[in-house]
């Protein structure tokens, strides 16, 4: 008889534990209206912690003023704490789904083709069309970041950016190495980086972003910094096939093997595979004076402002910005990627029309301009150089000048993949565990076993 | 009565529906997936294919999988059979029959590594380990100059963390089967001329027989998922130097957003388990 009790107790506290999740599941979706039946606007994008730039951009009266000017719209952020790997696979899973998907998503521009080919992204060739700023104001080749396979525009630009290499001006002059630097070859880069470490001990000469935790960073500002300097190029987009073997790559594997197991100039293995390398090399050691050069983005500067993370009185005094070289000074002597952010709409977005007022509001010269001053990053709008405090920052004219010579990650949605290949790969190879000709040959082999015999080429 | 039977099934019916949709349905789903090219992005996550089995015949020429394999079983073997088995089973030997605050000191000690969460553990050894960590430190005094423990060492690093976390559970499930062992018994052997060893040979091992299966069992399929600590310590690398198979999938679904390849990956990951087991059981022959 009491194990009967027992026995009913417990189904009716199953069932009721089943009612209760049946009820919650229920209970999220489908909101698209608040209590107040303001339409909410929901805007996702990564955030790198609490003393995030973009974060601050938005609670700094942005979006008081456009509720303000829009009574019927509220707006929410919800930032994604992750690294920027994390960030993409959990972005994709929220856009997935109606009931989690945002309405406004911040998408790297590596990652937009693969997505709209998935179809988590709303086309905005409709939405452009009638909005006249696109036409004269966006830079018309950082389009092409935004453009689907099949031709359609799948997000706004809200940032651009370049890479070079960032230096210690005091560190270079006390081993005697000329002030501006001004590398010919990636023979000098490795030249100067052998005279730090010979008259510098203690200083770190060059930092490189090789681990893989540090994900797309390893692809665009180490390898393919390099590689585009090369006479090779990642992707022949007259043959649409990826180069998944040539000189130039062997090349480029070669020089980072010199630089971390030949010349043991680059950082320690606990620090370069780390994936908060970047932040230690900008944050830490170069404002310590314990790093000469590091090979990183155009906004990586904008640490050592007075608003930034670790601030360097008198930076432009201390710091430069100087343009990777070609790997033998060959045209156009300088090399740089360039990448940037967008602001997409998922397909499963509830609020699409206020989430497209919104971004309209967002990207208007004088908001787009903010962003890119507060973070500093370069600017999509061509505008943004007549608002005061644009041009003036430090190293923004250098940044600026690097995007004549700038070249894009190839434009297709199997980027992903291969760049995930190279960048195990890259950390193979700096961590002294494969060398440069197997690492060739291992992407040779990974990328056509995934991706298939016709889309590769070997030159 | 059949009115009864019939009341019996309506109570039954919430567990089955909860098993069928936290239990079955989830692992169905992961079989087909298997067999499909579900991808997290790209034109592949728009149309769901069934591909057969083209996942597995890619991991197969995959040199990776291969590699993970590996060092999968060089984790299990040193983490889990020869580390926290042996030497859980030897902890429990000198504890037993010692006093009382021996036994809860020592215990004190080897169980604060089995309660503290992976993650934890994780840290705690990416402290110890690092550059300026305490193994560091320690060897220092003697003159030694630092060894970049992670990146030297990997494995042996991971396999280290994995038998401080672990080896308190062979430990407590070994000294509850030493502890039902009649005492008279070992007596009896005693007067009968056994040395220590025979007694361990002959009478100890057989009798906790059971108990060494179950476990071994228990922390190998344990060890076969361990994630979060080789994740947090390395992340599998350096280059592919820790990437046992959890880890290994992780990437093939999060990383390169493949998660048809990565539920077949993880399908080969349960058929080591079973393959395991099945070994343990049959090797010791005991009827479960």
């Amino acid at each position: 008889m009491k194990t009967n009790k027992l026995k009913v107790t417990m189904t009716a506290a199953m069932a009721s534990l089943l009612l209760l999740t049946t009820a919650c599941s229920s209970g999220n979706s489908g909101s698209g209206a608040n209590a107040e039946g303001k339409e909410e606007v929901t805007i996702t994008f990564r955030s790198s912690g609490s003393e995030d730039t973009l974060t601050k951009y938005f609670e700094s009266g942005l979006i008081d003023k456009f509720e303000s000017e829009n009574p019927d719209i509220k707006i929410n952020i919800a930032p994604v704490l992750a690294s920027e790997g994390d960030y993409t696979s959990k972005i994709v899973l929220q856009m997935k789904s109606p009931d989690t998907a945002p309405d406004i998503v911040a998408e790297d521009t590596s990652i937009i083709k693969s997505d709209a080919a998935a179809g988590y992204l709303e086309p905005l060739d409709t939405q452009v069309a009638g909005w006249s700023d696109w036409q004269d104001k966006f830079i018309a080749n950082l389009k092409s970041g935004v453009t689907g396979e099949d031709g359609k525009i799948y997000g706004i630009p809200a940032t651009s950016d370049t890479r070079g290499i960032w230096y210690n001006k005091e560190l270079l002059a006390e081993a005697g190495i000329a002030v501006p630097f001004q590398p010919a070859s990636w023979e000098e880069v490795l030249e100067a980086a052998r005279t730090i470490k010979d008259k510098l001990p203690g200083v770190t000469p060059l930092n490189m972003i090789v681990g893989k935790s540090s994900g797309e960073g390893v692809t665009m500002q180490t390898l393919e910094m390099l590689l585009y300097g090369t006479n090779d190029t990642l992707y022949n987009n007259d043959t649409k096939k990826w180069v998944v073997s040539s000189a130039g790559l062997l090349d480029s594997f070669k020089f980072i093997n010199q630089v971390f197991n030949v010349d043991k100039t680059g950082p320690t293995m606990q620090v370069a595979l780390n994936g908060q390398a970047g932040s230690i090399a900008f944050q830490q050691l170069f404002p310590q004076g314990k790093l000469a050069m590091a090979v990183d983005g155009s906004w990586a500067g904008s640490t050592w402002f007075e608003n930034g993370a670790a601030p360097i009185e008198n930076v432009a005094d201390k710091m430069g910005f100087a343009p990777f070289p070609t790997q033998n000074g060959q045209e156009p002597g300088a090399i740089t990627m360039s990448g940037g952010w967008a602001w997409s709409i998922p397909a499963e977005a509830q609020n699409k029309e206020a989430a497209w007022k919104f971004l309209e509001f967002l990207m208007n010269q004088e908001n787009a301009t903010a962003r890119v001053v507060a973070e500093g990053n370069l600017s999509p709008r061509s505008d943004s150089v007549d608002v005061a405090g644009y041009t003036d920052r430090t190293f923004v004219a250098e940044a600026q000048a690097l995007l004549e010579v700038a070249q894009f990650r190839p434009a297709n949605d199997e980027y992903a993949t291969v760049s995930a290949q190279l960048q195990s790969l890259v950390e193979s190879v700096a961590s002294g565990k494969l060398a440069p000709e197997a690492a060739v040959q291992q992407l040779n082999d990974n990328v056509t076993r995934s991706l298939g015999e016709d889309k590769v080429e070997v030159k | 009565m059949k009115r009864k039977s019939k009341g019996a099934f309506l109570f039954l019916t919430p567990s089955v529906l909860l098993l069928l949709i936290f239990f079955i349905v989830p692992i169905i789903l992961t079989i087909y997936f298997a067999f499909t090219n579900m991808a997290l992005t790209g034109s592949a996550a728009r149309n769901l294919q069934f591909i057969g089995f083209q996942n597995f015949t890619n991991m197969f020429q995959d040199p990776d999988f291969r590699i993970s394999v590996w060092r999968t079983l060089v984790f299990l073997i040193f983490s889990a059979v020869i580390g926290q088995v042996i030497l859980g089973f030897i902890l429990a030997l000198l504890m037993k029959e010692k006093n009382v605050t021996f036994r809860r000191i020592i215990g004190i000690i080897v169980i604060a590594g089995w309660v503290t969460p992976e993650i934890v553990v994780a840290f705690c050894m990416v402290a110890f380990f690092s550059d300026n960590g305490t193994l560091n430190q320690i060897i220092g005094w003697f003159g030694i100059s630092p060894v970049s423990w992670l990146f030297s060492f990997p494995m042996v690093s991971v396999i280290i963390a994995n038998i401080w976390h672990g080896t308190a559970f062979s430990m407590m499930v070994y000294q509850s089967a030493l502890d039902e062992i009649p005492k008279d018994i070992e007596e009896a052997a005693t007067i009968d001329g056994a040395n220590n060893f025979k007694i361990l040979r002959y009478i100890t091992i057989p009798m906790v027989k059971g108990s060494i299966v179950t476990n071994m069992m228990l922390v190998t399929l344990q060890t076969l998922g361990v994630f979060t600590l080789i994740y947090t310590m390395t992340g599998g690398g350096p280059g592919t130097s820790t990437q046992t198979l959890p880890v290994f999938m992780y990437n093939q679904a999060f990383v390169n957003y493949q998660f048809g390849y990565g539920t077949a990956i993880s399908l080969v990951l349960l058929v080591i388990g079973i393959v395991a087991s099945l070994f343990y059981m049959k090797s010791m022959k005991v009827k479960v």
